[in-house]
């Protein structure tokens, strides 16, 4: 599981590096949720750079991590989406509600 | 009739999602597909399967059968369990519908598989399994437009 946390200005920066499925998203999730609730984080930033795959699981997992964030006030962000990873992003809908950004480390 | 075919077995344990679509799009890869159509087997392949693990056999131990045939350069994916089966098809096809959404599921699943595959058939018996079958066709531009071209030679000829 390589997954890697940045903790700057009470930004929670996560970099994952590793296919997003059902059995991945499950560790993520259990992994950032224990993050946020120690870090308490402004905003949470999903760094998919080095995100070569991602299913609807994925999906799953971010909409519970946004309801996450708003939940302690805070935000998230996705960044860094490669075309395959964004197809399934603009398909769900989610950018509607999380915002994707380019680069904004 | 088939110009190969091959079939695959394995426990519906969720570490097995990725060897699953790996082992698929190796096969497919046969057919010269784009980057992006690979993608979109591999989704379509790690949707289902994941399906059969969570709703299928809802985390209990199951084997989850793949057959997948070329048949000139369309791929076909048959996906199935001998779980649960789907109580109701139409309800399940619809995007954001899911029975799980305690465990976070987003219920796009079918939606994704529709999208990136050409043909989506559920064949499912509620008490019994469900089989998926996939379709689709790989290189489709370049091949409509060899068949545009016969065309206009027939018309020359």
């Amino acid at each position: 599981m390589n997954i890697n946390f940045i903790k700057q200005d009470k930004q929670l920066i996560v970099e994952i590096t590793e296919e997003i499925d059902h059995h991945v998203a499950e560790k993520i999730r259990r992994k950032v949720d224990d993050e946020i609730t120690r870090y308490m984080p402004r905003k949470t930033i999903f760094d998919f750079s080095r995100v070569t795959f991602m299913d609807s699981a994925g999906i799953g997992m971010l909409i519970g991590r946004y309801k996450m964030m708003r939940l302690i006030g805070g935000s998230l962000e996705i960044v860094n989406a490669g075309s395959t990873v964004s197809r399934i992003l603009e398909m769900s809908g989610i950018n509607k509600i999380i915002p994707i950004e380019k680069m904004a480390m | 009739m088939y110009d190969n075919e091959m079939k695959l077995e394995f426990l519906s344990k969720s570490s097995n999602e990725a060897f699953a679509r790996i082992t698929i799009a190796a096969f497919a890869s046969q057919l010269d597909p784009t980057i992006e159509e690979l993608a979109d087997i591999k989704t379509a392949v790690s949707e289902a399967v994941t399906n059969c693990i969570i709703h299928g056999y809802e985390d209990a131990e199951g084997i989850i059968k793949i057959k997948a045939r070329l048949i000139k350069n369309t791929i076909e994916i048959e996906i199935s369990d001998t779980g649960k089966g789907i109580e109701n098809v139409e309800l399940a096809r619809k995007p954001l519908y899911t029975t799980k959404a305690n465990l976070e599921r987003s219920g796009m699943g079918f939606t994704i598989m529709e999208s990136f595959m050409d043909d989506v058939e559920i064949d499912s018996v509620f008490g019994l399994g469900t089989k998926i079958i996939m379709k689709k066709k790989i290189k489709k531009h370049l091949v409509e437009l060899k068949e545009e071209e016969f065309a206009g030679l027939g018309g020359v000829g």
